[in-house]
């Protein structure tokens, strides 16, 4: 048996002890999980460092913060989460019980990606072990400082055999994805997302996909362009780009156009200096594939500003392109870096046309005053999630699950509903073991009852 | 098989499927269709599982039924946004989730229970502002055919269409793209269906089965437990997934429950089985072989006669069953009870646990302390506690599989959120920029403090004045202009 193989037999073996169903053990592991981020927090921020060159305070403010809250909310809320949901009952079942009983499912895998390697490892681990499962992690190997700190860390402050980390390539991943595992949650790509899914048929696991696609960006004409692309500067331009929920393009009138680049060439000047690459906060692309992958994007486009990079230190200006044409490269892949096309439609009418016409992509960004705007198009498409005049942010509030829908994902996670997916909603009605009038009606013989009808 | 998916799929484009009022107007529809063709649907029932009218009435009709008024009720309630919890950070925001149709739907039904396994999730897919394509089990012919006249005869003919076929066909359609497939069947064909799903990423709810254990303790009315095990197990010849498949119970007590069954089978039935119109047949000759077969080498407490002409297999109890023979290794879907000993519920709890997760557990007895204690150390897709089957019946109860017997639920409100997509939507206003001076670049240390603060608590508007975090906010933008100035 493979090495891989042990750890996961070795990992149910774990789970069916009843080691992780009590909530004290649960409470005590998640404190644990809290007690690394605070006091582990330097090599933390120091790995995302040497994996993307993120600043200590995008490192905590991305990732670190939220991943510790996310564990605040989980312990806070975690003794009523467990307790036996009651139901509504009917006149047949009205003198039993009825309830949802929520119970582990057993061994959850979790697959991180590489752009948040911290947060997206840990946000689905909290919940995983909230809700009494055994976890298998593997992060992503393209984040490599990360995936060995986590590889370290974990079995510090965690319980080994309950808790493994194993890091490989896509050998050892697929290797991994013949394992039956009671789900899988995984962030990354439309493509190996399909592969997860086929894999995951064959034991019948449910999955979680956190998956992407080109999130667009509609700037109305009645909007406050200022605050708007400062708050689209921002989200576009964090870790270089690579987020999936970036902004991925503009669409607006193109009288808009030349306002909008002016208002972020000045936004990034303010928050990157003159020259981004001198810039302690702004990122780097993960690796040299993705650079040459998003500086070939740039070709043949209308530079409005940036589009210069360097491979040596795999840096990409903040770029924007203007006048940008629908068919061309840039249009037909999430782009994952910091390139900003701005396409021009004529009315809100052909932007929400524009959007029907591609796959549904994980969020949706509207800004406008006018409210009436900002419903209609919300009515008319379909995203994963939605965050008006702002973006990312739907992401961060915790009692709202987020989640992809069609190509950008299935099923979702953050906060109770992690506690949710990792767990088996039980249906259960107990009824009182005495004569009923009802199984008189239930029983056969039915002719006599048939004149009742 | 592609031109009917994309004509449902145009449809759906138009967005009519969408309004609460066209929503309400189709389920109307469906209920008339229930009630108008009740003798054509109670007719094809009883020419595919010989049910008899009342059966079919009590077990299939009546269950739409209700359904629909629960949902004609309700959906009025399950469309609007449903408002989250804020924090901090976001007091100011719309917070909410936006409950929207997914597109096309495939449902795929069994033949068990061919008329509500259809028509239960299309209620739910239409509810929830769906296309929607319903593909009958063809095993069970009459139905299958029926459904295919009287649906387009009451709904909109584009939106809701009925395909029949067999393996062929079955195939062909899951090559389409949907937006979600609700299958009810086998655990075999619920990986084939997840493998095709998977090529287009489509979220699927599988409806399987298995091995359902009923445990009979010591500490029980055996009178009564007996006779629920009776009605729930020979009820539509044992077809039924979330039949009792197999009784757990001490040594001693296997004579009194064989007895008694016995005893119930005659007061259900009569003494001539084969003459009551209330028991059925198995539904074809593949699953008669099957289900006879699995009486080879047993030891038949009573019953075991079969008619192969007529597919009539007799309401049969097994005792002293060893669990490595055949009867053991696969769903019954048959009117056979095998009654396996175990010493206690110890041992039963470790039998349950060795073998796949079933769709349904049942344990009898007085102590609602060991039923909390099998409940609590096994896994199963739903629990009935001092009775068999009637989980299912309560539609706020989720219903579903758990492992090989299946994964998602429906029923109810749960069928509406299972065919919508649920999107989390937040919605800012264009102004408070000074709070986000907090996230932007450049940065420094104070400000990581600041972000702590805000992002660590938690917002609710009845425990925390609004002057006070209306002051907090005018006391952060003031300190931040004053930091950045």
């Amino acid at each position: 048996m493979s090495k891989i193989s042990e750890t996961v037999q070795r990992a149910r073996a774990a789970f069916n002890s009843g080691k992780t169903r009590p909530l004290k053990f649960r409470i005590q592991q998640l404190e644990n999980l809290q007690r690394m981020m605070k006091e582990r927090e330097e090599e933390i921020t120091e790995a995302l460092y040497a994996d993307l060159h993120k600043s200590k305070w995008c490192a905590l403010y991305e990732e670190c913060t939220y991943a510790f809250e996310e564990v605040k909310y989980a312990l806070a809320n975690l003794p009523q989460w467990i307790l036996d949901e009651p139901v509504e009952k009917n006149d047949n079942t009205k003198d039993g019980q009825a309830y949802i009983h929520s119970e582990p499912l057993g061994v959850v895998l979790i697959i991180g990606s590489w752009d948040y390697p911290f947060i997206l490892s840990i946000q689905p681990l909290v919940g995983a072990i909230a809700a009494g499962n055994v976890v298998v992690l593997k992060p992503s190997e393209l984040s490599e400082q990360t995936a060995i700190l986590l590889a370290t860390l974990l079995p510090q402050y965690l319980d080994k055999d309950l808790f493994p980390v194993i890091n490989g390539g896509v050998p050892e991943t697929t290797e991994l994805l013949k394992e039956k595992f009671d789900h899988i949650l995984f962030t990354g790509s439309t493509g190996v997302g399909k592969i997860i899914m086929t894999a995951a048929a064959k034991h019948l696991t449910p999955v979680t996909l956190e998956l992407g696609g080109k999130s667009p960006c509609y700037i109305d004409k009645d909007c406050d362009l200022d605050i708007a692309c400062r708050r689209i500067t921002w989200g576009k331009f964090m870790n270089c780009g690579q987020i999936c929920l970036a902004p991925d393009y503009i669409l607006c009138d193109p009288a808009l156009q030349g306002q909008v680049v002016e208002k972020i060439k000045k936004t990034l000047k303010e928050f990157y200096g003159d020259d981004a690459k001198s810039s302690h906060d702004y990122g780097r692309m993960v690796n040299s594939r993705h650079f040459k992958r998003v500086m070939s994007l740039i070709e043949g486009q209308k530079v409005a500003y940036g589009g210069n990079g360097d491979e040596a230190s795999r840096y990409i200006a903040p770029t924007i392109l203007t006048d940008v044409d629908p068919r061309s490269q840039v249009m037909q892949e999430e782009i994952f870096g910091p390139v900003l096309p701005i396409i021009c439609v004529k009315s809100l009418d052909e932007a929400i046309q524009f959007i029907n016409e591609r796959p549904k992509p994980l969020a949706l960004y509207v800004f406008s005053n006018n409210d009436q705007v900002i419903k209609k198009m919300i009515a008319e498409t379909s995203s994963g999630g939605v965050t008006a005049n702002d973006v990312i942010a739907h992401a961060d509030v915790h009692t709202l699950p987020f989640g992809g829908i069609g190509d950008s994902g299935m099923g979702s996670y953050h906060g109770k509903k992690s506690f949710e997916i990792f767990s088996h909603r039980r249906s259960c009605l107990i009824k009182p073991l005495k004569k009923e009038d009802s199984d008189k009606v239930r029983f056969p013989p039915f002719s006599a009852k048939a004149s009742l009808k | 098989m592609e031109q009917l998916v994309l004509r449902a799929r145009a449809a759906f484009q138009t967005g009519r499927s969408r309004p609460l009022s066209f929503r309400l107007q189709q389920l109307r529809a469906l209920q008339r269709m229930v009630q108008e063709c009740q003798k054509e649907i109670l007719g094809a029932l009883a020419q595919d599982l010989h049910k008899s009218e009342f059966n079919a009435f009590s077990q299939e009709v009546v269950s739409i039924l209700g359904e629909l008024d629960h949902v004609l009720e309700k959906l009025p309630e399950w469309v609007a946004p449903e408002p989250a919890k804020k924090n901090l950070l976001t007091m100011m925001d719309e917070a909410y989730v936006h409950s929207e149709p997914l597109g096309v739907i495939l449902i795929i039904g069994a033949w068990n229970y061919p008329f509500v396994l259809n028509i239960q999730p299309l209620i739910g897919a239409i509810a929830a502002g769906n296309a929607v394509i319903v593909k009958p089990s063809e095993l069970s012919e009459k139905t299958a055919t029926l459904l295919a006249k009287i649906l387009p005869q009451y709904l909109d003919k584009e939106l809701y269409q009925v395909i029949n076929g067999g393996v062929k066909e079955t195939t062909e359609l899951l090559k389409q793209r949907f937006d979600h497939i609700l299958y009810t069947g086998s655990t075999g064909v619920g990986k084939i269906v997840m493998e095709a799903a998977a090529k287009h990423l489509t979220p699927v709810t599988l409806e399987l089965g298995g091995k359902s254990p009923c445990y009979i303790d010591k500490d029980c009315n055996l009178d009564i437990a007996c006779r629920r095990v009776t009605w729930g197990k020979y009820m539509n010849c044992g077809q039924i997934c979330i039949a009792p498949d197999y009784i757990l119970c001490e040594p001693s007590l296997q004579s009194q429950i064989v007895e008694r069954i016995k005893e119930t089978v005659r007061e259900f039935y009569g003494e001539e089985i084969k003459k009551s119109p209330d028991y059925e047949r198995i539904i074809n000759l593949h699953h008669f072989k099957r289900v006879t077969s699995l009486l080879e080498g047993q030891k038949i407490a009573f019953g075991g006669e079969t008619d192969e002409a007529t597919r009539y297999i007799a309401p049969t109890v097994l005792t002293d069953v060893n669990p490595n023979s055949k009867v053991m290794q696969e769903e019954i879907f048959g009117p056979v009870l095998p009654i396996v000993p175990v010493k206690n519920a110890d041992e039963a709890i470790q039998f349950i646990n060795q073998r796949e997760k079933p769709l349904a557990l049942y344990v009898f007895s007085n102590n609602n302390k060991l039923i909390k204690r099998m409940i609590e150390e096994t896994s199963s897709g739903g629990v009935t506690g001092n009775d068999v089957i009637m989980h299912f019946t309560l539609s706020s109860l989720p219903f579903g599989g758990v492992g090989n017997s299946g994964m998602g639920a429906y029923h109810g409100k749960h069928s509406f959120d299972t065919f919508s997509h649920r999107r989390s939507c937040l919605i800012k206003k264009l102004k408070m920029e000074g709070a986000n001076k907090l996230r932007y670049p450049p940065n420094s240390q104070s400000k990581v403090d600041w972000a702590s603060f805000f992002l660590l608590k938690r917002f609710n508007k009845v425990r925390i004045g609004l002057f006070f975090l209306a002051f907090l906010g005018i006391l952060v933008a003031i300190t931040v202009k004053f930091q950045y100035c």
